[in-house]
């Protein structure tokens, strides 16, 4: 039977502590601080007027559905710069399940080399 | 007659009955065929849970088909080869039993609304409930040939469920690719058994482990079971079929399929700490090099912990790559496996000390809780399908606005399986981080590393789909159906309760089973004592 206050224990990681509750009541805290903060703001503001429109320099702002940063556009550069080592993976993914097959016999052939025929 | 006796059998037989009874209750009426599943998957849930309570209580439980299990056992100890399909339920197959009941339980409440517009029901709900009892079947058998047959019954009808969508072509083609891994791996476990038969004239699990001299045909047999089932655990460079399965099927079936593949995980375990975990330190090393003694655990730590590290990265950076988001999940999915795994190889290498129990406590909590994460993560995919009929990431956007409660669930799905506090995801990664960083720092700063990548791609995930304006084609999206979100919200508050009591899962839950992987001799003892 599970006891009730050992819903309150600290976990023990072997080498370290985490409470989780702990942490919970500092997130809870932070909304918090950050309620009251947005609490200060200004009240005069009006959704929907001159107020809310964003300024690019005196230009023209774009259609908004445009703007949406889409997924393919995320991470571009990073992307781009270990564009060698995504390309290599992408050869290997060739959704041939002959070439699932292969896989699988070259990880048996490893495993048979160390485990039958070397040890 | 004292249903708590039979409980592993009926555990079986509930949702075997009830799938072959869903055809006939379909012809009544829909609304009562769905109850009906529900009810079935209700129920098995419940009776393992009993199970599970009396194994963590009183210890394993053993269940022989047919006859009287104390004279079967009895027979057994006394030296009488068996020929009885047994049941064997330590800490482990009740752990992954759980995570096996629970997940089509949600699988099937959420198909309510799913898939409702769709026709073949009767066959889904049929296949849905003999894939739960196979699974099941695995996790609980202490029969080789026993798990071979439930890993064939789960495997037909995994690659039924997958080509469900017959109209589509790559369904259909992840079905077929499914089954051609499933049943070739399927005959190396086979190849496995009959060979193990043919050394030791028997198919129960704690015999052969107990008779096992390592011999030539045992290493050979030991090669195909981890080769066999790590493909079906999705382990790379055998990952190939995940992506396609996981990606192609309905969400529900996706939710379904992720305790299959971590009963193929289930079987590693099996093989590698209870049928060879009398060879995994000997008193004779495998070889010597110089001053280090090479024994099993140390070789299968290498091969485990190597294929764990290339599996985390190729996992988190294939999903990064991805514009569709239930392959991007799939892949997540996979890189999830290889945290699994780089703690049970580390676990390996240092077995039984404190170091490699905390390993494998945070190995085995991570199974559960990457179940959980990355069900919740398919469910809201299948939920934002459902509404917009898409899937790609360079389509959807601005979705927060229309759908608040599916947004809300795949923050913590996001947050989960990310690994950030409070969610359980961080309490299961932490373990393995501590541990892991004892064996090697190297392993832990690279885990590290790829958690970090995970965030980044489920940053990059939440604002594509749910942030940004509203989408004109979006414009009139509404929020998923009740049955949906109940799907979803039973996930998601499992996740946040192991995340704030991770305490009382880890002694309750997780160390039942970290104690019978560490303790082969009484997986053993159970059947070779006569039960006693």
């Amino acid at each position: 039977m599970i006891q009730w206050d050992s819903f309150l224990k600290t976990f023990d990681t072997g080498s370290g502590l985490w409470n989780p509750l702990v942490w919970a009541t500092v997130i809870v805290i932070a909304l918090l601080i950050v309620y009251i903060i947005r609490s200060f703001g200004k009240k005069e503001y009006k959704e929907g007027t001159e107020q809310t429109k964003p300024f690019l320099s005196g230009n023209p702002e774009g259609d908004k559905e445009k703007m949406h940063v889409k997924g393919s556009n995320l991470y571009w550069g990073f992307m781009e710069s270990m564009k060698w080592g995504f390309d290599q993976l992408t050869k290997i993914h060739t959704g041939n399940v002959s070439d699932y097959i292969l896989w699988f016999v070259v990880i048996m052939g490893i495993l048979f080399i160390f485990i039958v025929g070397v040890f | 007659m004292n249903i708590m006796n039979h409980l592993p059998a009926l555990i079986i037989a509930i949702p075997l009955l009830g799938a072959f009874l869903t055809p006939l209750i379909s012809k009544i009426n829909d609304r009562l065929r769905n109850i009906f599943v529900i009810l079935i998957a209700g129920l098995t849930c419940l009776l393992v849970f009993l199970l599970a309570n009396q194994v963590f209580t009183e210890g394993i439980q053993t269940y022989v088909f047919g006859a009287n299990t104390k004279e079967t056992l009895n027979a057994i100890s006394s030296g009488t080869p068996l020929v009885r399909i047994l049941f064997e339920v330590d800490g482990l197959s009740a752990f992954m039993a759980i995570i096996g009941c629970l997940l089509p339980l949600v699988a099937v409440i959420y198909s309510w609304a799913f898939m409702k517009d769709h026709t073949g029901l009767d066959k889904y709900y049929t296949l849905i409930l003999l894939m739960t009892a196979g699974m099941l079947g695995m996790m609980l058998t202490g029969d080789m040939f026993n798990f071979f047959v439930f890993l064939e019954i789960t495997s037909i009808s995994s690659a039924a469920l997958i080509a469900f969508y017959t109209d589509k072509g790559k369904a259909v083609a992840a079905g077929f690719k499914y089954i051609v891994i499933s049943s070739i791996g399927a005959l190396f476990v086979l190849l496995a058994v009959a060979l193990f038969y043919g050394q030791y004239d028997a198919l129960n699990i704690a015999v052969i482990a107990n008779s096992m001299q390592y011999s030539f045909l045992d290493k050979v047999a030991l090669v195909l079971l981890i080769a066999a089932l790590g493909m079906k655990s999705g382990l790379v460079p055998m990952h190939m079929w995940l992506p396609d399965a996981y990606g192609r099927a309905t969400a529900s079936v996706t939710l379904a399929l992720i305790p299959t593949t971590l009963a193929s995980l289930y079987g590693v375990l099996r093989v590698s700490f209870t049928l060879y975990g009398n060879n995994l330190i000997t008193g004779n090393p495998l070889k010597q090099i110089g001053q280090i003694e090479i024994h099993l655990n140390i070789l299968l730590a290498i091969f485990l912990v190597s294929l764990a590290l290339i599996t985390i990265v190729v996992g988190v950076l294939m999903a990064l790559k991805q514009t569709d988001l239930k392959r991007m999940i799939a892949y997540a999915a996979i890189a999830e496996i290889g945290y699994m795994l780089l703690a049970i190889g580390a676990a390996l290498s240092v077995l039984k000390t404190e170091v490699g129990n905390m390993a494998l406590k945070g190995g085995m909590f991570h199974i559960m809780n990457d179940a959980l994460d990355v069900g919740l993560l398919f469910l809201v995919a299948g939920a934002i399908y459902y509404a917009t009929k898409e899937t790609s990431l360079n389509k959807l956007g601005g979705l927060a606005r229309n759908m608040k409660y599916t947004t809300v669930f795949f923050l913590i799905g996001l947050l989960a399986v990310s690994g950030i506090p409070p969610m359980n995801g961080f309490a299961s990664k932490l373990l393995i981080y501590e541990s892991v960083y004892q064996v090697n720092p190297i392993l832990s700063i690279v885990a590290i590393l790829c958690s970090i990548l995970m965030l980044a791609v489920f940053v990059k995930v939440f604002h594509s789909i749910f942030l940004g304006p509203k989408q004109s084609s979006f414009e009139k999206v509404k929020e998923a159906p009740k049955s949906m979100l109940i799907g979803m919200a039973i996930i998601a508050g499992i996740i946040i309760f192991f995340g704030l009591f991770p305490q009382v899962i880890v002694n309750n839950i997780v160390t039942p089973a970290v104690d019978a992987l560490s303790n082969p001799g009484t997986y053993i003892n159970a059947i070779l004592t006569g039960g006693v």
